[in-house]
């Protein structure tokens, strides 16, 4: 299909919305009616058609404004995006696995030509035609991690693997939750997931590393992770905090279901070939409380999964005083059926709402 | 003696052990304030150990207290300063010299132990050869997240950013590289709304 890009923003008005389209393949992240940390992780290796989870690199209707805000983050706060000296080499490794992917998975939208070292490189959505000479800097405007990432929605994480451990030595990090990449830039798996509660007493960090440092290459992995935002706000980051902070409390029983956003973050892991490292990317998806209420089975099930959540899981997503204001907003559309298994929408097998 | 056992805290945040002499022929210890104290205590165990020893020491609020003594164990060089600041330039061209075994020990403040490590791996020695011990202030050094700003010795929970101003809560997470705990805006959702400061680890 064709895609058609909206044009809005993440921030200022929130112009942001989902088209009946983006709300039915929204990643909803729950597949039964409670929640719990678990490694979670399965191959990435296409899912049903039109999910997000088809191709390597998902591409919707919000890529062109998601770019556009990646930018304004850019120019503000350059430190977002960050790559230590011996990462050069996994930056020209993620261009090329993503200008593959793309030019392969959505053949109307890119064009890879491939002459020897020099490659043509056509983003048609962005208005980019680029040729360069693969493997060296100076034929592109930035350096290969930013300038392929500039032109891909999600953050990127790249982890170096060495000493048994993953490094997080470059990222390109403007849609966070609330992590600093110019933080934590140079930690091992352990250290940057340090805030993380319960999950270390767990053994999910162990169990996690072991799985992705066994990550081969052609066989990526992926699994979802999520939290809550109030307002369609792509930047939660905590150099920002102070700015966006305060929304948090802006919340009201009126303005709940517009505002309140679930964030859902498909994660993917790929082996890199030339570097050996793995790139982690972080692609965050948004959807407010009153368009993920209009599929019943999600309205039911979100509704128990938030009322049911440990009291530091619900603070450390940072949602906790919300948290009352949401139940009685989302109690309304739990009318108390079962729930299907499984993560699918099932509108045409889930009974409507009785309420 | 001035140990201080910090409680368990998360695995990004630095521990600390108590230094050790190890086999080597060049060994570089860097110490401020109370940190003399480890040197001192280092010494006893291996009396050879300081015929090849290159000592940076910043006394800081101890004046004279150890100088004196450090002085006594006839270190192969000593070095006495003002600051980390105004050491720096002698630690990296120690450092630059630096052959493969060189042994590091770090005695004192996290701040000064951070930046001293910060310094040596980034010169290429492996972790494996830095031994730290805390002695003295458990004051922190605070990066604010906002600004970027650091603030050095930091001794309440919130304190105000010496760069931006603003009120910031003093976190567990810790950057190597950086050489700092994570400070973050503490009234960001209720703005003039800052607890009164209460002494770390109090």
């Amino acid at each position: 299909m064709t895609i058609q890009f909206n044009d809005e923003t993440f921030r200022g008005d929130y112009s942001f919305r989902n088209s009946p389209w983006a709300i039915r393949r929204f990643p909803f992240p729950f597949h039964e009616d409670s929640y719990m940390y678990s490694v979670n992780m399965e191959q990435h290796r296409g899912g049903p058609a039109g999910s997000v989870y088809e191709k390597r690199f998902d591409v919707d209707e919000h890529y062109v404004s998601e770019m556009r805000d990646r930018a304004i983050v850019l120019a503000e706060d350059p430190l977002r995006c960050q790559s230590l000296p011996h990462m050069t080499l996994a930056g020209w490794d993620l261009l090329e696995l993503i200008m593959v992917s793309k030019s392969e998975d959505y053949p109307d939208l890119f064009e890879l030509h491939r002459d020897g070292e020099r490659w043509r490189w056509v983003n048609r959505p962005m208005g980019i035609d680029d040729t360069f000479t693969f493997m060296d800097e100076t034929t592109l405007p930035y350096g290969p991690m930013e300038y392929i990432t500039r032109q891909t929605q999600g953050d990127f994480a790249v982890l170096d693997q060495r000493d048994d451990n993953l490094w997080m030595d470059a990222g390109m990090v403007t849609t966070q939750a609330d992590w600093s990449l110019d933080f934590d830039i140079g930690m091992n798996f352990f250290e940057w997931h340090a805030p993380v509660p319960l999950a270390h007493e767990m053994g999910i960090f162990k169990r996690a590393l072991k799985f992705l440092m066994n990550v081969q290459q052609g066989a990526p992995a992926r699994r979802l992770n999520w939290t809550m935002t109030v307002n369609p706000l792509l930047d939660t980051s905590p150099e920002n905090y102070h700015k966006w902070g305060i929304q948090k409390t802006e919340l009201t029983p009126e303005n709940i279901g517009a505002k309140q956003h679930l964030r859902v973050e498909l994660q993917t892991f790929y082996r890199l070939p030339r570097s050996n490292a793995l790139v982690f990317p972080i692609r965050c998806y948004l959807i407010a409380f009153q368009d993920l209420v209009t599929v019943p089975k999600w309205g039911r099930r979100l509704h128990r999964v938030i009322r049911d959540l440990p009291d530091e899981l619900a603070t450390y997503k940072g949602f906790i005083a919300n948290r009352p204001l949401m139940l009685d907003y989302l109690s309304r559309y739990d009318d108390g059926l079962p729930t299907s298994p499984g993560v699918w929408p099932d509108l045409d097998t889930e009974p409507p709402l009785q309420k | 003696m001035s140990k201080f056992q910090f409680p368990k805290s998360i695995a990004s945040r630095p521990v600390y052990g108590t230094l050790a002499p190890r086999p080597g022929k060049a060994h570089l210890m860097m110490a401020d304030a109370e940190g003399a104290e480890a040197l001192l205590d280092l010494a006893a165990q291996d009396a050879g150990l300081m015929g090849k020893a290159h000592i940076l020491y910043i006394p800081r609020d101890t004046g004279q207290t150890y100088t004196d003594r450090l002085r006594a164990l006839e270190p192969a060089q000593l070095y006495v300063g003002p600051s980390f600041d105004a050491a720096l330039p002698r630690l990296r061209r120690v450092l630059s010299d630096a052959h493969m075994g060189l042994q590091v020990y770090l005695a004192g403040t996290e701040g000064l132990m951070g930046r001293a490590a910060a310094e040596v791996t980034a010169a290429g020695i492996p972790l494996g050869a830095v031994q730290t011990e805390h002695r003295g202030s458990v004051a922190r050094r605070m990066q604010c997240v906002h600004c970027k700003g650091i603030t050095e010795d930091v001794t309440t929970d919130p304190f105000t950013c010496s760069h931006c101003g603003l009120n910031l809560f003093v976190r567990d997470h810790y950057s190597r590289r950086l050489a700092a705990f994570q400070g973050v805006c503490i009234d960001a959702e209720d703005p003039g709304n800052v607890p009164e400061p209460v002494e770390l680890y109090k």
